[in-house]
């Protein structure tokens, strides 16, 4: 039992999921579900991709500058026009270049791939995707979005780095500066805190969001195999249940039972048959929980399916049986 | 049990895909014929569908994960026409595989597979070079048409902050020093002498500054004209104060030189890069107005799609801003250094005027209409 019900409905976590659950309506027909991205793995991705950037800008610069100390830019007279002069100066405008570049090419090349994704929300298991419209059709990312949330990327994040620069550089007063800046960055750092759909305001001119990228592998099938039908590779027994056997649980313990049985772990099986057997009235043995379980899983998964089929859904084991809403 | 009921849970639709896929890569019968026998296995119904249609979503994926990966090179032929079939195959398998398996597992691979296909088969529909051609062909310049009446709104603010620039330092010349942002060493002052001014027009600076000014003016303006679309974001209002104060600017130097009779010559030595400069930042306010109008005035659509809409219209524009502003910058850096008369100066940047205003609003159009 205890297993179960410590593992029923964590209540708060999943109004939190469905809060983020969207569905968007393909070509096809198909509802798509979508799990919008949280902020937090959002800020992470970022944080991770301005790392990289600035590795990368100092890394550029640092080759640079070893490229200029080749040439020797230490003994260079200013005044002589010479060809090392001018490679010297060739530098400099590819540095000014990568540096104004890596801001806003890095986000631009990665998220216009297949992948949608900069590596950081890579990392991070999302990716940006159009926004659908008001009926929930699917729309297509396309590249005018990718550059326009981009472009607003670039003063909501480095404005106020440029306001206390400027104040800097012209002597003024930085505090009041500083402040302004962090003002500036509050406002939009909030800015998705506002709204449903958890969007920055480049999301919002672009029409884009951001959701969590599934990168489930396919399980085996859980029905191949002696044990499934109900034979016990260890004692030799067979393991047939009776409906009313069945009936006590729902779809929700089917799932929790499936998990176990995926996970494979003895002490969790063990836990889980003993608490079957108390519920439908068996007298539980030990070493064959594997064997059990499968059983009883494939039986009252093919009990459960059958009803599915006929429109009966049962939701879990409070659930006393009723025709699923049409949908 | 209900292990003696053979027929399996297919849609119409699901039937008629798999013919017409069985019939367009027969040579997969082998690997099916496979799959049907380990799916006889199965004692659930609802596995044997799986069994059955397994190999398809695995090579689908494999399709998808070398698509993502950039690897597209990598793909045959054959794979790439199966695509969207392999895709509409693994669709229909959901929408039967919701209504009939309580397999978890398998429900969350189809929904991540299907979802990750749609993005690869409806994903953006053009590569870089399609995209060029689309963007140079006309997309550019539809683009900019599209939002003519915010050009002539920013057109006039630059008029007007121009003007507000000569009023105010004619007024009182110490505004001057409040609109231009000061810096030692600069002749361009109030009561600057006839000679001085004309030198900072006609001096050759000195040569190794050429290339770095260019690339630090690209980088500069470009910053500018960005921070000039983005806050179009709040409805336009800072788009168009940015305009007003560097117009302004300008006015204040147009005065300065013109109390000196200088004014052709500034206009001169502005007009080399200033017609492709100040035409970008134009299109850059005019931009901010577009978004900050559309989303102020959203019409019959809601604000969120009024402002995507406005924001994806004008991303095609800025991004030739961008490229506008990389031509100002190698005008300002190298042409205006090298020539050093006031009649080639105004020529050069009058033919870049007309070249601009040809291309934005002659070329494409009848294609356009047609």
């Amino acid at each position: 039992m205890a297993i179960w019900s410590r593992k029923r409905r964590p209540r708060t976590r999943q109004t939190a999921l469905s809060r983020r659950q969207r569905v968007i309506l393909t070509a096809e027909g198909l509802r798509l579900p979508l799990t919008l991205a949280t902020t937090g793995s959002r800020a992470a991705a970022l944080l991770i991709d301005l790392t990289l950037v600035v590795l990368a800008i100092v890394g550029i610069s640092a080759l640079i500058m070893l490229c200029a100390w080749g040439i020797g830019a230490d003994k260079i007279d200013k005044s002589v026009n010479s060809a090392a002069n001018d490679l010297i100066q060739t530098l400099v405008v590819i540095w000014i270049i990568t540096v104004f570049l890596a801001r806003s090419a890095w986000f631009l090349w990665f998220e216009l791939g297949a992948r949608g994704a900069t590596p950081g929300k890579r990392l991070l298991g999302i990716r940006i995707a159009a926004r659908p419209a008001r009926d929930g059709t699917a729309a297509r990312l396309t590249a005018e979005a990718v550059i326009a949330r981009n472009l607003l990327r670039d003063i909501e994040l480095f404005m106020p780095v440029v306001f206390i620069g400027s104040a800097m550089s012209a002597g003024a007063d930085t505090t009041l500066a500083g402040w302004a800046a962090l003002v500036w960055f509050g406002i939009f750092a909030l800015f998705p805190f506002f709204n449903r759909d958890g969007l920055r305001c480049g999301d919002v001119i672009a029409g884009t969001w951001v959701v969590e990228a599934p990168r489930s592998k396919l399980g085996t099938a859980m029905s191949v195999g002696k044990s499934a039908q109900g034979l016990s590779a260890v004692t030799g027994a067979r393991y047939q249940f009776s409906d009313a056997e069945l009936a006590v649980y729902g779809e929700y313990e089917l799932q929790v039972l499936e998990r176990v049985l995926r996970d494979n772990r003895e002490p969790a099986m063990a836990e889980v048959a003993q608490a079957i057997c108390a519920k439908i009235g068996w007298t539980s043995g030990a070493g064959d929980e594997r064997a059990f379980l499968d059983a009883y899983y494939t039986q009252l998964r093919a009990r459960l399916e059958t009803g599915m089929r006929l429109g009966k859904r049962k939701t879990d084991k409070h659930d006393e049986g009723r025709t699923a809403p049409v949908v | 049990m209900n292990t003696a009921v053979r027929d399996d849970p297919e849609t119409a639709t699901d039937s008629v895909l798999r013919k017409s896929y069985q019939g367009l890569a027969s040579l997969f019968s082998k690997r099916e014929g496979a799959a049907i026998a380990a799916a006889e296995q199965a004692t659930l119904r609802s596995d044997r569908f799986r069994l059955e249609r397994e190999a398809d979503w695995r090579r689908l994926e494999a399709i998808i994960v070398r698509i993502e990966a950039g690897r597209i090179g990598s793909i045959s032929d054959e794979d790439l026409v199966a695509l969207p079939v392999l895709y509409r195959m693994v669709v229909s398998s959901l929408s039967v595989a919701r209504d009939t398996t309580l397999d978890a597992a398998t429900l969350a691979y189809l929904e991540g597979l299907a979802q990750r296909a749609w993005f690869v088969v409806y994903g953006p529909e053009l590569g870089f070079r399609g995209w060029c051609r689309r963007f140079f062909g006309g997309g550019w310049s539809a683009a900019v048409r599209a939002i003519t009446p915010d050009i002539l709104i920013a057109l006039t603010m630059m008029v007007a902050g121009t003007v507000i620039g000569w009023l105010l330092v004619s007024g009182n010349p110490d505004w001057y020093y409040a609109l231009m942002p000061a810096s030692p060493g600069d002749v361009r002052v109030p009561g600057a002498s006839r000679a001085a001014l004309y030198g900072s027009l006609f001096d050759a600076p000195k040569r190794d500054a050429f290339a770095i000014f260019a690339a630090y003016l690209f980088s500069n303006n470009s910053q500018v004209s960005i921070l000039c679309y983005a806050l179009g974001f709040a409805f336009g209002l800072p788009s168009i104060l940015l305009l007003v104060h560097n117009t302004a600017l300008l006015g204040a130097l147009l005065w300065l030189y013109h109390g000196q009779g200088l004014t052709l010559e500034l206009v001169g030595w502005l007009s080399i890069h200033g017609t492709t400069e100040l035409f970008a930042i134009m299109l850059a306010g005019a931009s901010g107005i577009h978004i900050g109008r559309s989303m102020a005035f959203p019409g019959q659509r809601a604000v969120m799609d009024a402002a995507a809409e406005a924001g994806r219209r004008t991303a095609t524009v800025m991004t030739g801003v961008v490229l506008m502003l990389i031509v100002a910058g190698l005008l300002e850096g190298y042409a205006r250094q090298l020539i050093n008369e006031t009649a080639p100066r105004l020529a050069v940047g009058g033919f870049m005027l007309v070249w601009w205003l040809l291309y934005f609003f002659v070329f494409g159009t009848r294609k356009a209409r047609r």
